[in-house]
């Protein structure tokens, strides 16, 4: 077989495509985070997450986020099949802007938390979790 | 319609007005995430509950947005400001349509 120009450039095109497909997955969890922030600067100080650091089991995963002053903390595991994980959304009558809850991590991966504060700012908080048996049940 | 699905509630009988309480919730659901295959291969519809409110005599205390990688059985723990004496309402919101609620009074003293 005989390769003309416009088959050579026809594969190139078709390479390069392939070759994006897992950039556009690994973006997943950026279009999350821009829905939350609306593309503003993210702050690093404000919110703490508490993770373990070694999870036996992915399927229930200890977590809690604790961000004074925040209206809303948003947290993703981005190593999951979908990267978002749940979103704290605080009341009046919110005592602290504090949750706890239980996650499902499919991997070794690093949970994040981002908190968008009253003043419209943000911060983030990451935590690193080596998961021994996954929580996807794939 | 996920079966026996069972809210469970733990709040105070009582605290000092202004007292900043700690509520845990608990709710017995499969929360099938829609990754899991069964044994013909094909994949289990996702199920599962998305959102989870309380409010305190109509007033929003905590407002959650569930994806799938909540684990079964959803937990949640955080913490309320009790103003007067009134009535905690918690509400799940299932896929399916189906609403769970339950309500806890507590008492000023």
């Amino acid at each position: 077989m005989k390769f003309t120009r416009r088959d050579s450039i026809l594969i190139a095109a078709g390479a390069t495509a392939t070759a994006m497909l897992p950039m556009r997955a690994f973006a997943a969890g950026e279009d999350e985070i821009a829905a939350f922030t609306g593309g503003a600067a993210i702050g690093g100080s404000g919110i703490t997450l508490t993770a373990p650091e070694i999870a036996e089991n992915g399927n229930t995963v200890p977590i809690e986020v604790n961000a004074p002053g925040a209206v809303s903390i948003m947290v993703l595991a981005l190593g999951n099949p979908n990267p978002g994980v749940c979103t704290f959304n605080f009341g009046p009558l919110a005592g602290a802007q504090f949750g706890s809850t239980r996650i499902r991590l499919s991997k070794t991966q690093t949970v994040t938390a981002i908190a968008k504060m009253a003043d419209g700012s943000f911060a983030q908080a990451s935590s690193e979790v080596k998961v021994t048996i996954g929580g996807c049940g794939g | 319609m996920a079966e026996n699905v069972t809210p469970r509630v733990r709040v105070p009988s009582s605290a000092a007005a202004g007292e900043v309480i700690t509520i845990k919730t608990l709710i017995s659901h499969v929360m099938e995430s829609g990754q899991r295959k069964n044994s013909d291969g094909t994949l289990i519809p996702r199920s599962i509950i998305n959102r989870f409110t309380c409010d305190f005599n109509g007033q929003n205390v905590i407002d959650v947005t569930l994806e799938p990688a909540i684990s079964t059985n959803p937990y949640f723990e955080f913490q309320a400001m009790v103003p007067e004496a009134g009535t905690y309402t918690f509400t799940w919101y299932d896929d399916d349509g189906s609403v769970y609620t339950d309500t806890k009074d507590i008492a000023i003293g």
